[in-house]
């Protein structure tokens, strides 16, 4: 019994510690942020990561939201023409894509694709001392490594989920029109009358949260990552699976906040 | 207890003031004690070897010095400001009197030759790049890789990123350069080279050195005084030529590359069984 206690105390407090060490982490780079953010060579630096945030994940953004946007199409055409709203089929696509399957599939593949690799690459550079290397140079790491990730992470993933909501409305648009014979005038016009900024806000909202949260546990899962290859990859699949509980979690939470506050300011919107 | 051999060496002397001091400096994770209690100066000009079977907590010792780590107890001198409580921000202002060659050379991958060397240049200068790409040369070409600067670390060898890891550490002209076993992974020429470079470095630049090391032809070729730790202490602290009069098991056993008798006994006996 004594054992049960003493292990449940010391995970307990390995998983405080652990929050502790991250709240710090965080709170040293949010002021660096907040001074380097304003700086031209803060700018250099996040260019090229950019790219490697930006342009090498688009194609796999692309791709999800095409066919969760045929998916949807497929699976409600039959439901709404018993209704007899299969014309409104755009704004279910539209509106489930804007406000959590865009925001929350853009966030989980950037978690996969870009949060493994900085985590990888974080991760190798503590291995291979380069991080000490700063250190001991006087030049702080969280400024020079983790700021440029973060910036990247938590502007591109927007952007990234506008690319998967467009991708997965004109796949909706395709199936609608091509296949099941809707006219293309009411899938668009449904969509413009049914999906308001504060759609597109609660969406976009989502994204940069999900955006900050990724590049944040991937960066500090590379600077805590355990020496030799076993440690890099054991942090890189932490790096993911924080990241992915936390865009579930985090879009639960933001969705109900945001739900209720709409319904304060507003009332209940329908969108039939 | 510190086997003084030569005992002209033990206490600082009036115009070798230490430059780095460690007091009582004592460390430890979790159950294992690193360093109790460690005690030593530093002098300024004078090139200290630490030596140790692996494992022993020199590596320890050296990031305790440019603060990579602090002590758990204890304190650590620079001149005469503690840096061991620091705040890293205030840190940074005495950071470029270091220089650090890694044991794992620890060059940036994603930059060039160039701008590993010209790094700290331009983190703690507001030198023009036509300067600093100068100031890169001049470094390079006292480790002899004039040339190299527009490669990438994954296209040099061994001894090369070593060397230009070398150049990075004294790009700044720092008062002390340490070394993180700076010959391990070469081959024997290649490690001559670099013992020759930090006999250059000092006699060039005049600068203090710390070498952490195991291999003691590079220990006797560069130090002018050897200092060994041994279970988070230090048990001798002498010149190149008293460390080999030393009546000490454990440091005549480490010199002459011998395996302690009880530890052979034990193999020995395990092998029987």
């Amino acid at each position: 019994m004594e054992r049960v206690f003493s292990a449940v105390g010391a995970r307990t407090v390995s998983s405080v510690s652990a929050f502790g060490q991250f709240g710090l982490f965080a709170w040293q780079m949010i002021r660096w942020l907040l001074t380097e953010s304003v700086r031209l060579r803060t700018w250099v630096r996040t260019m090229p990561l950019f790219y490697e945030v930006g342009n090498r994940t688009l194609p796999v953004i692309m791709i999800t939201g095409t066919f969760v946007g045929l998916v949807l199409a497929v699976q409600s055409f039959d439901q709404l023409k018993a209704a007899g709203f299969e014309q409104r089929m755009g704004v279910l696509v539209s509106i489930t894509l804007v406000q959590e399957l865009g925001p929350v599939l853009a966030g989980v593949m950037v978690a996969g694709r870009v949060g493994g690799a900085l985590t990888a690459e974080l991760g190798t550079m503590r291995v291979t001392e380069q991080i000490s290397a700063l250190t001991v140079m006087g030049a702080d790491p969280i400024r020079h490594l983790v700021v440029p990730r973060f910036l990247a992470c938590l502007l591109l993933t927007p952007l990234l989920t506008f690319f998967c909501d467009l991708c997965g409305s004109l796949a909706g648009w395709f199936i609608a029109v091509h296949l099941k014979g809707i006219p293309s005038n009411p899938y668009w016009y449904y969509i413009r009358e049914a999906i308001e900024l504060w759609d597109i806000g609660v969406g976009f909202s989502k994204s940069v949260i999900f955006g900050g949260a990724i590049g944040l546990i991937a960066c500090y899962k590379g600077f805590h990552c355990r020496t030799g290859a076993e440690g890099v990859g054991r942090a890189c699949t932490e790096s993911f699976v924080v990241s992915f509980i936390t865009i579930l979690v985090t879009d639960f939470f933001v969705g109900y906040f945001l739900s209720g506050l709409y319904r304060g300011i507003w009332g209940f919107k329908s969108l039939v | 207890m510190v086997d003084h051999s030569s005992s002209n060496v033990a206490e600082p002397a009036p115009n070798h003031q230490p430059v780095v001091r460690l007091v009582d400096v004592h460390k430890q994770f979790g159950d294992l004690v690193v360093l109790d209690g460690v005690n030593l100066k530093l002098r300024k000009g004078e090139t200290t070897v630490i030596i140790g079977e692996s494992g022993c907590g020199k590596s320890v010792l050296l990031n305790h010095i440019v603060r990579l780590l602090k002590p758990d107890r204890g304190e650590v001198y620079f001149h005469d400001q503690r840096i061991d409580n620091l705040p890293e921000r205030e840190l940074a202002v005495l950071r470029p009197h270091f220089g650090f060659l890694f044991q794992l050379s620890a060059l940036f991958d994603s930059l060039s030759v160039e701008e590993n060397v010209g790094f700290p240049i331009a983190e703690h200068t507001k030198k023009s790049r036509k300067e600093v790409a100068s100031i890169v040369r001049r470094k390079l070409a006292m480790v002899g890789l004039d040339g190299l600067q527009d490669k990438f670390p994954a296209q040099l060898s061994g001894g090369q990123k070593k060397r230009v890891a070398l150049a990075r550490a004294i790009a700044l002209d720092p008062e002390m350069v340490l070394y993180d076993e700076p010959t391990t992974g070469l081959d024997p020429p290649r490690a001559d080279e670099i013992n020759e470079l930090i006999l250059k470095l000092k006699g060039e630049l005049g600068v203090t050195s710390v070498v952490v090391t195991h291999d003691m032809a590079s220990a006797r070729k560069v130090a002018d005084r050897i200092v060994m730790l041994h279970r988070g202490e230090f048990i001798f602290d002498g010149t190149p030529e008293s460390i080999a009069r030393s009546n000490d098991a454990r440091v005549r056993c480490f010199v002459e590359g011998r395996c302690a008798a009880d530890v052979l006994q034990t193999l020995h006996e395990k092998g029987q069984t």
